[in-house]
């Protein structure tokens, strides 16, 4: 009961697997991972009040954990919805390029539910591997073979995240004795402010900044999100940063609430670096996916906010940050799905007058757009305004203030994307046609991302709940 | 929670004002047909309007508490809640937004033809957030509907402006975005430093913080509301949002948002860092002088007649901070008073330039010149709207420059000598534009297939022409509304009692 929806999702990739090997099966392929992430959902949903370990306690079920499956379930199915057609990915490889998927999204699953560090490093090479694969797998886009430069830059900076988190892990183990989580949290407490445990948490939280996006692990991601597809890049963009902020919070964990000032510094710097360095190179893009990339790596930065306050309410905010995060980067990248006509990669002048030719895509864009910029009453806001509020309590002025000015840097891009959508003409674009699967979707990412913000009392209940289960 | 006095009745009218206009923007998306949805949001505007009348009548002018209050959980987590009410302050600032917004969208009838419907969503959202501006007793609600308004705003100069609407738009966006983003800063800020923890407003008065940490918040409020006013030097942006926008963005630009930054002085930094409010009024005293010379010479050299205007706004704009910051009652009251008038003059001649340019497709004085043969009825409402804008005695703005000028004098005979000008040059601009516009030379451009005014758009400016009499010659029942909340504003800055009788009693018995 308890490893079910994990379970739902190895059995669809086996039947994936199935499909994969005939011919002509590829619409079978999109069918089965639909319905797959459709059940998965639902039962992520079924499992949520559970709880208990397994697997010799490595696997621990909470509360924690199955808010992050869920969402990362969600999200999964929102990006197999919005890139349903697969555009830029090769008939011959689409039950592959499920299979991947699918994969992955089992791999973040058992992450956020491991609490044993070599179960936890092999979920995460499973979750990382997959989406090395799915990142090739498009169609050269002028011969220039952006995609497998991608991918080589995906890998190459991956393994080295992964190598310098396996050493942290090494430290660790050689400091505590033990790989086992519940072991090492009462440990970790007696070395507060031992510099090599330090330098053990500082280690292994970068193969999570790595996943996250995080300065100074950020390289990949504005020649990935270009390389890769569309639907890939908003797969990438989501939901394996769900799984990476749910192991951050974890982690830190092992130093709160008390013995973590250098792991503190360390977490401003990153988080102030990610916010700059994001925003003002966004500034200057004109891809839209790489201009979400770099805005990727500001809100990363944001989510660190969460983190630096160590204390229950600043995790649970982070979680709901993340968790809005998820929503409304899904609905700027099913406008760039829709809109991008065989596959190719969207500018922003290719948004012109979007709003005389799909009103519905041009919304959601300006919602999405309006909840990442921080504008009320979307989830944007509150996320943001909560958490300027945790770090100042923690009494972090400058670091509050540096993140507002960087709210107020940001709003230009994302508004200037909302300006030639709205109001730009179309100068002979053709109109974009929305199917009624996605118009479902497209309106209620755009209620979640309001209903989010405006009333996001029962969600921050849950994640505070959520956070109290693992402390 | 004993400054707000709940209200009693058996609906929440504060809520239903701010409801009224987002049901019916929402509800326009099942309405078909445009001239349908023109009907539609003219019928919204005007049932707010009448609902929000009733809040005079039951107005309690003797109390300085919040009235019609109305308080509600909603982050319990945080302690924020929802929480509305009104005051002297703000009753004035309410019943102004309603009742322009019918106008604003007569005024729109002919002048936008393409996307309607989303027009009109505009308009509606833009005065449900307004309204929660002036409503709110909660910062991080009012936060929520101030940085709110800016997107319906945004598109109403953006998508239906003139041919720079683009930049226009984005610069009035990032503008007053950017000035705010360190107010949410200072309202985190006051939230720690209060015992025990609240984001009321009411209740973050009076607190007695620290004088370097006054200084601090003070001046990240400055910035956002001094951005809104505008004040000089921040007040680039107003010229050309102005301009671009479409006549209804115009009126409510000026009219009432920029009444939200004098509006953030008087609720927020005067009664919540009165020492530091203390501290820095010599130098808003001083930029307050500047934008009045500023804008009244810069409106003289202008041959747009919107931007005209738009700089004439600068000038007015700094007296009422000039009122504002005399920090006595006269000069307070007289800023109050010429916050409304503002609205209405300012609003009624953004109406009278697209009028005309609805008919010359220009805004050029030059082009413009002596319609008044063939408009007589037009120019009759452009002179007495321009006398009022002029200060003209019998109308609404002489009663409230007069006070402004008179708490002036009380406050310092230098600084109020030096803003005289400011009068003189408004006389100036606006005779100047005046006599172009009616008689011009003897070169005017032919202008023989002009067609007077027609019904919809007397309807549209006789109620604001009653406003300019009415408050010109009997202005005592919109003052006695703020003696009150003036007076307790008052004894929250410098804590001396007002027994002094205002000067407009005295003056007009």
């Amino acid at each position: 009961m308890l490893f079910i929806p994990e379970l739902s999702l190895l059995i669809g990739s086996l039947i994936l697997f199935g499909v994969s090997l005939g011919e002509g099966k590829e619409k079978w392929a999109h069918i089965v991972v639909l319905t797959l992430s459709v059940v998965t959902s639902l039962l992520c949903l079924a499992t949520l009040g559970q709880k208990g370990t397994l697997f010799f306690e490595a696997y621990q079920i909470d509360l924690f954990s199955q808010l992050f499956k869920l969402a990362i379930a969600v999200g999964m199915m929102v990006v197999v919805i919005i890139g349903s057609q697969l555009k830029g990915v090769s008939v011959k490889v689409k039950p592959e390029y499920y299979l991947f998927m699918v994969l992955s999204t089992l791999g973040l699953m058992m992450l956020v539910s491991c609490v044993e560090l070599l179960s936890l490093f092999v979920a995460l090479e499973l979750s990382s591997y997959a989406l090395y694969l799915m990142v090739p797998m498009r169609d050269d886009q002028g011969g220039l073979k952006i995609q497998m430069e991608a991918a080589i830059k995906y890998v190459l900076f991956g393994v080295v995240a992964t190598g310098t988190m396996l050493y942290g892990m090494s430290y660790i183990y050689g400091l505590t004795g033990t790989t086992y989580m519940s072991g090492i949290v009462p440990k970790m407490h007696d070395l507060a402010g031992n510099p090599t445990a330090m330098l053990a948490i500082a280690l292994f939280m970068s193969g999570f900044f790595y996943k996250l996006a995080v300065f100074p692990f950020h390289f990949w991601v504005p020649d990935v999100y270009q390389g890769a597809s569309n639907a890939t890049t908003a797969f990438i963009a989501s939901v394996p940063k769900l799984g990476a902020a749910a192991i951050l919070i974890r982690i830190t964990t092992l130093v709160a609430p008390d013995a973590g000032e250098s792991v503190v510094m360390l977490l401003m710097v990153c988080a102030v670096c990610s916010m700059f360095y994001g925003n003002l190179s966004a500034l200057v893009q004109t891809d839209v996916k790489r201009l979400l990339g770099f805005s990727g790596i500001s809100h990363a930065g944001f989510v660190l906010l969460g983190l630096v306050t160590l204390d229950t309410v600043g995790f649970a905010t982070s979680m709901y940050y993340i968790s809005g995060y998820l929503f409304m980067n899904l609905a700027c990248f099913l406008v760039i799905c829709k809109v991008s006509r065989n596959g190719e990669n969207v500018s922003v002048d290719d948004l012109s007058g979007l709003y005389s030719r799909a009103p519905l895509l041009a919304l959601t864009l300006l919602v999405g757009m309006m909840a990442l910029a921080g504008i009320p009453p979307f989830v944007g806001f509150m996320g943001k305004f909560m958490l300027l509020t945790g770090a100042l309590k923690a009494g972090h002025l400058t670091l509050v203030i540096l993140a507002a000015l960087n709210t107020a840097i940001a709003i230009y891009y994302y508004l200037s994307v909302v300006r030639v959508a709205f109001t730009k003409a179309p100068e002979g674009r053709p109109d974009v046609p929305v199917d009624a699967l996605t118009r479902v979707v497209s309106i209620a990412l755009i209620v979640i991302i309001i209903v989010m913000g405006v009333v996001p009392k029962p969600i921050l209940a849950l994640a505070t709940s959520a956070v109290k289960s693992i402390l | 929670m004993d400054f707000l006095i709940l209200h009693d009745g058996w609906l929440p009218i504060l809520s239903i004002l701010m409801i009224l206009p987002l049901a019916g923007a929402f509800l326009l998306f099942v309405i078909p047909g445009e001239n349908f949805q023109k009907y539609w949001a003219l019928g919204v505007t005007i049932l707010t309007a009448a609902v929000s009348l009733p809040l005079y009548y039951s107005f309690d002018p003797t109390t300085h508490n919040y009235q019609f209050g109305e308080h509600h959980s909603w982050i319990p987590a945080l302690n924020v809640n929802y929480t509305l009410g009104i005051d002297g302050i703000s009753l004035l600032l309410v019943l102004m937004t309603t009742l322009l917004m019918p106008l604003c969208v007569l005024c729109s009838w002919r002048y936008i033809t393409t996307k309607v419907r989303a027009f009109m969503f505009c308009l509606l959202l833009i005065e449900s957030t307004m309204l929660g501006v002036f409503m709110a007793l909660d910062f991080v609600f009012f936060y929520i509907v101030w940085e709110a308004t800016l997107i319906p705003m945004f598109f109403l100069i953006g998508v239906w402006g003139g041919e720079r609407k683009i930049y226009a738009s984005i610069k009035f966006f990032l503008y007053t975005l950017a000035g705010s983003v360190l107010m949410l800063v200072a309202i985190i800020a006051l939230y720690f430093n209060t015992d025990p923890h609240t984001f009321s407003i009411p209740l973050l008065m009076g607190q007695g913080y620290s004088s370097i940490f006054q200084k601090w918040v003070f001046v990240a409020f400055f910035l956002a509301f001094a951005i809104k006013v505008p004040m000089f030097p921040f007040h680039t942006w107003l010229p050309a949002a102005h301009v671009q926008a479409p006549t209804a963005g115009s009126v409510i630009l000026a009219s009432v948002l920029l009444k939200m930054g004098t509006y953030g002085f008087l609720r927020f930094c005067l009664p919540i860092t009165p020492a530091a409010s203390v501290t820095f009024t010599p130098y808003i005293l001083w930029l307050s002088v500047a934008g009045i010379l500023y804008g009244g010479f810069t409106a003289l050299a202008q041959s747009d007649m919107k931007k005209l205007i738009a700089y004439s706004s600068v000038g007015h704009m700094g007296f009422i901070t000039l009122g504002i910051f005399v920090l006595n009652p006269n000069g307070m009251e007289g800023a109050l008073l010429q916050m409304i008038n503002h609205g209405i003059t300012t609003g009624a001649l953004f109406l009278c330039v697209g009028i005309i340019y609805e008919r010359t497709h220009t805004r050029e004085l030059a082009l413009n010149a002596g319609v008044g043969m063939y408009m007589p009825v037009y120019v009759t409402f452009l002179a007495f709207f321009s006398l009022s804008s002029l200060a003209f005695p019998g109308t609404n703005s002489f009663i409230g420059e007069f006070m402004i000028l008179a708490g002036g004098f009380a406050k310092s005979k230098l600084i109020a000598t030096c803003a005289i000008p400011g009068a003189i040059l408004a006389a100036a601009y606006m005779l100047r534009m005046l006599q172009k516009v009616i008689w011009g030379g003897t070169e005017n451009p032919i202008h023989t297939g002009l067609s007077d005014l027609n019904t919809r758009e007397i309807v549209t400016l006789a109620p604001l022409l009653l406003l300019v009499f009415w408050i010109g010659l009997a202005p005592k029942p919109f003052i006695n509304v703020m003696h009150a909340s003036v007076a307790h504003l008052l004894e929250q800055v410098i804590g001396m009692q007002t027994g002094i009788a205002p000067m407009a009693n005295v003056l007009l018995p």
